[in-house]
């Protein structure tokens, strides 16, 4: 359970998505020019993490690892297929629940919620779950169950959240700003989130 | 001769280079041009992957265009290019093993690097496989120059090395009584969102005069 919230507390803030791998860059910078929208493209990627992150570990575990489906056959180089299948699937699942249930965020996302399947804060975090199994249990960063994928997905997805937040908040006061010219717009937005990067590595020593 | 390189094929492959670099301004693949930037030789062997990977899903979706129902689109361009990071990874950990340890995840980040499923969608589908593959090489290229520059940054003034030698010489070092310190900020992640954002700054002034 403690290894659960450390795991929790640190993918939120040392092992941010954005912050310390650039997980997720490209709708992060698209989508960040207002709040509302800023706020229910993190909550979709939070959720689509949710599922996609203990399904990848099940099937890492069960189906791909060393001698899981046949004796003496490792079939973990069929992760990549694997992995991305199932997020389409889901993310496909997610567009049809929010055009249902929330029409006007479905058009204010447009094109950036089919592409959340390639949104690389999801496919990374499965891949650093993939990582993370064959770390020592010892490790601040060991995933060992299903339990433990859950904390790091939704620990993941908030940290995602709150630095997409963070950014259409300081880009909507930036409006009023004088930026010279051929920085403006993205130049401008990548010195600010590095700036906030910088803010983000006082956490790095965090320990619990 | 003269068909296979026409004026639109020539197009498709310089115009990525520069004036519409896949970085600075289509803004595609930022995610792992910022992360793997930190040394030059990483930077290089994954600019080279991301090439050879945009180039051939290219022709291959573009073979495909007119078989593939317009509403599996993405899972199959998804299949597609999986298969072949599926491949290039392979080979990394075969024949590069210890770039491929330094690239760790990111090399099966390639799979959803925005500039792949940007290329696909906006050319891929809507040309024939020959200038599908000159903008793949193109895009693949412009990407790779952007991730050259950051990493010779960064690792110049990070590490006063160059593909790990050594170029500040080693009597400048303030621990050999010299005057020189190496800024351990360039080896920091947030380094390397400043200084994208420097590039495209200085590629936007300088393209605002060309034009």
């Amino acid at each position: 359970m403690e290894h659960m919230i450390s795991l929790f507390v640190r993918s939120i803030f040392v092992d941010n998505m954005i912050f310390a791998f650039f997980l997720g860059m490209c709708s992060y910078l698209a989508v960040s020019k207002n709040v509302k929208t800023a706020f229910g493209l993190g909550i979709a990627v939070t959720f689509v993490l949710l599922v996609t992150v203990p399904v990848d570990y099940l099937l890492q575990t069960k189906l791909l690892g060393p001698d899981c489906l046949v004796e003496g056959v490792d079939l973990s180089f069929l992760a990549f297929i694997l992995f991305i299948a199932v997020i389409a699937g889901i993310v496909q699942l997610v567009e049809m629940i929010v055009e249902r249930f929330s029409p006007s965020l479905y058009a204010s996302l447009g094109i950036f919620l089919p592409l959340i399947a390639v949104n690389c804060a999801i496919m990374g975090a499965s891949l650093f779950m993939q990582q993370r199994i064959s770390m020592e249990p010892t490790n601040a960063q060991f995933i060992g169950g299903v339990g433990d994928s859950i904390a790091y997905a939704l620990g993941s997805g908030i940290g995602w959240l709150l630095a997409i937040v963070g950014l259409a908040a300081i880009r909507e006061k930036m409006a009023y700003t004088d930026v010279p010219k051929p920085l403006q717009g993205l130049g401008i937005t990548f010195i600010t989130v590095g700036l906030m990067a910088m803010a983000f590595m006082c956490f790095s020593g965090l320990n619990i | 001769m003269s068909k296979l390189f026409s004026e639109a094929n020539k197009a498709a492959f310089s115009n990525p280079l520069n004036l519409d670099n896949p970085v600075t301004v289509q803004v595609l693949g930022i995610c792992s041009a910022l992360a793997v930037t930190s040394q030059l030789e990483p930077a290089i062997v994954m600019g080279l992957s991301v090439t050879v990977i945009t180039a051939f899903s290219n022709v291959i979706i573009s073979l495909l265009r007119k078989t593939i129902p317009n509403r599996i689109r993405i899972i199959v361009q998804l299949v597609v290019v999986a298969a072949l990071v599926t491949i290039v990874s392979q080979m990394l950990k075969a024949f590069a093993y210890d770039v491929s340890v330094q690239l760790s995840v990111y090399v099966g980040l390639i799979i959803t690097n925005c500039i792949l499923m940007g290329r696909l969608e906006a050319f891929a589908m809507q040309n024939a496989p020959w200038p599908s593959f000159l903008d793949g090489i193109g895009n693949g290229l412009g990407y790779a120059i952007i991730l050259v520059i950051v990493g010779f940054v960064r690792e110049l003034f990070g590490f006063g090395t160059l593909f790990g030698i050594n170029i500040i010489p080693q009597s400048w070092y303030v621990s050999n009584g010299g005057w020189y310190m190496d800024n351990g900020m360039m080896v920091m992640p947030a380094m390397s969102l400043i200084i994208v954002g420097c590039v495209i700054w200085a590629h936007r002034s300088i393209n605002k005069e060309a034009k």
